[in-house]
């Protein structure tokens, strides 16, 4: 599996061969708080870099989740949106939201690493 | 304008509380343990609210005031007794709401609880209608701590003795600590507990004190999931100034007596819905799976007609569901009528349902 990158957005993706697993970060369900529900994309749909692909709310308000890279929906994990809060429990691994059949593995480049990223959240919050 | 602080803000700090402004104020939105765990824990234990925002409006008065609010609010005062609150509401000539309020006879007059983001237009609104014949006083000098939750009680009863004696929607004058406190049995999370106005200085060391005694503080998000449970309304919510009383569905917080000669502000109006009913009115709604529907949903029937809008919508802890509040058109608000919500371009299915989500264990008949 590929190094962990992250995006601005507060998402992050590994890839396994062209298939990319995506989630969101600690952080980022630190500044939402208790989550209490998850939308995922389609399987089968296409989704574009950037584009939206899922929302999180809080018990206090609704996130859009993006997605870090384009590609088709493979797989989504049913796991969180029947049980919301296990995306505050392991953000960064059970709970992952969707992996997508990826097209062009360039678009990780943009990402950042862990180490860019920690300071990008901590720079971003304060 | 700088953001104003509650007497207490230090120790929110020191509790790790998460701010945010709320009428001007910086107030705590949650401490580390989250907005679930805080609701969770007041309606097992017992919660601490910092309520100091809120005006807290003395009017000094004989029976001569008690003769002049009657013709501003819609209640029975001459036959209220002393240390009785009722919740009511200042209103405009056309009943719209400038502010819901609770109103507590006192042996000086009467304490009236505001809203923090209306207690400066209430007092200029109030003084214009009573004149300058009445001491009128919004008190800056004193801090509102809520505590609430089954073990309150105990907890408060064992600083304040004689609490415990106190029904709800009562309240008295207590001696602690050389310090006169006014505790009143109330609040606005659907548990039993306790409102306490203590003079700033002394508020930071009363509620250290609870805390020892197994209180925890709890913030304004879980405030807002736990009043939206028992179905109480927020101001700037469910009410403002283009809602009547009877429209928001609170035709009980209008005493009976006042209903045949009127003679309040907005009364005529009043009637008129009493008698014909209103074109819309709030109701409480359930959406169908865990879908959130926030406020400013709009609501649909079966025809694809608007018949309504959201005005308060979250995750109930307790509920362990999501529910909201809204005002529907009058034919739609029957308890099960089937609706539709449309959230992110998509139209969810949701129901009417009874209010509250979660039933509320006030104390009566103590004495």
């Amino acid at each position: 599996m590929s190094e962990v990158k992250f995006s601005k957005e507060h998402e992050w993706i590994t890839l396994e061969g062209d298939v990319a697993t995506i989630g969101i970060t600690k952080h980022a369900t630190e500044m939402l708080g208790d989550i209490v529900f998850a939308e995922l994309p389609e399987k089968g749909s296409n989704v574009e870099k950037d584009g939206t692909a899922g929302v999180v709310e809080s018990t206090k308000a609704a996130s859009d989740v993006y997605t870090p890279v384009s590609g088709e929906v493979v797989d989504t994990n049913q796991s969180i949106v029947d049980d919301p809060a296990k995306i505050n429990e392991d953000p960064e691994g059970s709970a992952w939201f969707f992996k997508l059949k990826i097209k062009d593995t360039s678009e990780l480049d943009t990402l950042m690493n862990k180490e860019e990223y920690d300071k990008f959240a901590k720079e971003t919050s304060s | 304008m700088e953001i104003k602080k509650t007497s207490l803000n230090k120790l929110h700090q020191s509790n790790n509380a998460k701010f945010v402004e709320f009428a001007g104020y910086e107030m705590p939105i949650q401490y580390s343990k989250g907005i679930i765990e805080e609701h969770k824990f007041t309606r097992s234990s017992s919660g601490i609210f910092d309520v100091s925002h809120m005006g807290q409006l003395f009017i000094y008065g004989d029976e001569s005031l008690t003769e002049e609010l009657e013709k501003i609010f819609p209640l029975d005062l001459k036959n209220l007794k002393q240390n009785c609150s009722k919740y009511s509401f200042l209103m405009n000539e056309d009943a719209g709401i400038y502010d819901d309020l609770i109103i507590t006879k006192i042996e000086e007059g009467y304490l009236i609880i505001l809203n923090a983001a209306c207690k400066d237009k209430d007092y200029d609104i109030l003084s214009n209608l009573l004149g300058s014949k009445f001491k009128m006083n919004l008190d800056n000098n004193r801090s509102l701590i809520a505590i609430q939750g089954p073990k309150s009680v105990e907890i408060l009863n064992s600083i304040i003795n004689g609490v415990d004696q106190l029904n709800f929607m009562t309240g008295n004058w207590f001696d602690s600590d050389n310090q006169k406190l006014f505790v009143t049995r109330s609040g606005y999370t659907g548990e039993d507990g306790f409102e306490i106005s203590i003079s700033n200085d002394k508020a930071e060391k009363f509620v250290e004190n609870l805390i020892e005694k197994g209180a925890q503080l709890i913030g304004l998000g879980a405030r807002d999931t736990l009043r939206l449970e028992a179905g109480l309304c927020l101001y700037g919510h469910e009410l403002d100034i283009n809602k009547t009383p009877v429209e928001a569905n609170l035709r009980w917080a209008i005493s009976k007596s006042r209903l045949s000669n009127g003679g309040f502000i907005g009364s005529k109006k009043i009637m008129n819905q009493m008698q014909d009913g209103a074109s819309q009115i709030r109701v409480g709604i359930k959406p169908e799976g865990r879908l959130i529907a926030r406020e400013k949903t709009k609501i649909f029937n079966d025809t694809d007609k608007q018949i309504g809008e959201i005005t308060s919508g979250t995750f109930g802890p307790s509920v362990n569901g999501p529910i909201a509040m809204g005002y529907v058109d009058k034919e739609f608000s029957k308890v099960d009528t089937k609706i539709l919500l449309e959230v992110r371009g998509k139209k969810h299915p949701a129901n009417i349902c009874a209010l509250p989500f979660y039933k509320k264990n006030y104390v009566k008949g103590v004495n």
